[in-house]
């Protein structure tokens, strides 16, 4: 047991001393994963932006159902009861003439000339249903029902269905998902470049040894042994990339928040990203630290194993 | 100790084998030389006895060990129970002279105060007190063999192959190698050692295997050589 730990010990000084040796080698490997592991953590930070910007929006949407002054309480409840068993509604919330007036007199509080036209006894403001749908694709369900004769008898009015609102998250969906796809493949496409250019690192530095390696071999050193130190050197490459993207990150965050919000994409709320990435940070970090681990790792455990097998035939 | 069991080696199935059918044994704590021409296949022996080779037939075993039933994952093992002395000495450049007989230790996971307690003394067996920290480049060929035997038995090994360790070396150092070679079989190790040279064989009248075109056609006792 002692030994086993002696022999890791070395392993990893000889892996930090190996490093120390080719870090203008490194330097390369070291940048394209900075890259790789910065874009996975953009697009992290990105997806969880979108996705909190389209669920702010969708909890504000909800179709208005406006109701005749002459609905009695019982129509009232049996429209309620029907609405809530619609499959794909997820609350209604029915607000009498008297609620709409207060609203409406608390959102145009300083519109004097809106609130002049109506009062409690001269309010022409209806009565109304807020439906919130589950799903906003499916709206369409509650639009059937509602175009029943028998409910469309106890309207006013057409119901609204928030439709400029429900464009606005198509589009930020569909840029979300199209972003989300970009990020993806990004994402592998630097992973592999990274992967490669590490097994290129690493394959150098075992042609400039090879003759230790030799010696190593004859004297009896297993292949952890000698594989190890490589192992170890890339992980060092993987670990200083992840704490580098961080903080590239972190800096972008920091320096020119407001700048980004002028000139961002929109659709991107910067103060949400922050705090995401202020809330995560550990977690981020763990991830980010995992996947380079496991980058430099495997590309280094492949670029080694053809120098370190005994001969078969 | 050594057991080679009609062995053939071919590295080219167009060409003639480097080893033809060849069987030797050899007991604990001998002392044997083999001599032969360049290409007469006594590096090939010993690259086989240290599985750096497999043969394409024939059977090996090495200090009880049958290398037909030995994984790859014991080779590391096996080398270590043997200790290996080559023409070009094999040295880490860029290690001491106590490190590089310290790392043949360290590759078992022996501890630091034992390195430091053995390595000393090993490198008085071969003379080399006083000269721990030079680096490989300061020192003279016999020299450097003198660390590459030091390296081959800190970790006691039961035999010791040594591959021509006086090849690059003038008669005076080749004789200092010769002698801590004859030291080390004195203390009970088996040596088997390749040469040319005429004289070292005929001076220490031991037991002489003499191979050409991969066999072995003499294997006497107290012999001489005459190439």
């Amino acid at each position: 047991m002692r030994r086993k730990y002696l022999t890791t010990l070395r392993i990893i000084h000889a892996g930090i001393v190996n490093f120390i040796r080719n870090v203008s080698l490194a330097l390369a490997a070291i940048a394209v994963m900075v890259v790789t592991l910065t874009i996975i953590l953009f697009s992290v930070i990105a997806n969880a932006t979108f996705t909190n910007t389209i669920n702010q929006i969708t909890n504000k949407i909800d179709v208005s159902v406006f109701l005749k002054d002459n609905v009695t309480a019982p129509q009232l409840n049996q429209l309620m009861s029907q609405i809530k068993k619609l499959p794909n509604v997820k609350s209604a919330q029915y607000l009498s003439k008297d609620q709409v007036l207060k609203d409406y007199t608390r959102q145009n509080a300083g519109n004097q000339s809106l609130l002049q036209a109506v009062s409690e006894a001269n309010n022409p403001l209806p009565a109304t249903i807020h439906i919130k749908p589950v799903d906003l694709n499916k709206i369409g369900d509650i639009k059937t029902f509602l175009d029943k004769p028998q409910v469309k008898a106890l309207q006013s009015d057409e119901a609204s269905y928030s439709g400029d609102r429900k464009e606005a998250i198509d589009k930020i969906t569909h840029a979300t998902n199209v972003l989300r796809e970009v990020g993806v493949i990004a994402v592998g496409v630097f992973a592999v470049i990274s992967a490669l250019i590490i097994f290129n690192t690493i394959q150098m530095a075992i042609f400039n040894r090879r003759d230790e390696i030799t010696i190593e071999r004859l004297l009896g050193a297993s292949t952890w042994f000698i594989r190890g130190p490589f192992v170890v050197e890339s992980i060092i490459y993987g670990i200083l990339s992840a704490v580098i993207s961080i903080l590239i990150m972190n800096s972008l965050f920091l320096a020119s928040s407001s700048a980004l919000q002028a000139s961002s994409l929109g659709l991107l709320d910067i103060n949400y990203a922050s705090s995401y990435f202020s809330a995560h940070y550990w977690l981020l970090l763990t991830v980010q630290l995992a996947v380079g681990i496991l980058i430099g790792a495997a590309s280094s455990v492949i670029a080694t194993r053809r120098y370190l097998k005994f001969k078969t035939k | 100790m050594i057991l080679l069991d009609r062995v053939t080696k071919t590295y080219n199935k167009a060409d003639s084998p480097s080893l033809d059918r060849l069987s030797l044994h050899v007991e604990p704590k001998e002392f044997v030389i083999v001599v032969g021409q360049s290409g007469a296949g006594k590096t090939t022996l010993l690259r086989l006895l240290t599985r750096e080779e497999r043969p394409s037939q024939g059977k090996i075993i090495v200090g009880g060990v049958d290398y037909d039933k030995l994984k790859d994952k014991d080779i590391p093992l096996l080398r270590r129970k043997i200790g290996v002395v080559f023409q070009d000495f094999k040295l880490l450049p860029n290690k001491n002279v106590f490190e590089n007989v310290a790392f043949a230790l360290e590759i078992v996971g022996m501890g630091k105060r034992e390195i430091q307690h053995t390595v000393p003394k090993v490198l008085d067996i071969v003379n080399l007190k006083g000269k721990e920290k030079n680096m490989p480049l300061q020192l003279s060929g016999g020299e450097r063999q003198r660390v590459a035997i030091a390296r081959a038995i800190v970790r006691q090994p039961k035999i010791l192959i040594a591959d021509e360790p006086t090849g690059n070396l003038d008669p005076k150092h080749a004789w200092d190698v010769i002698k801590v070679l004859e030291k080390i079989n004195r203390y009970g190790t088996t040596v088997l050692l390749t040469t040319h040279n005429q004289e070292i064989v005929n001076k220490l009248k031991r037991r002489v295997v003499t191979m050409q075109h991969g066999k072995i056609v003499s294997d006497r006792a107290n012999a001489e050589y005459h190439a």
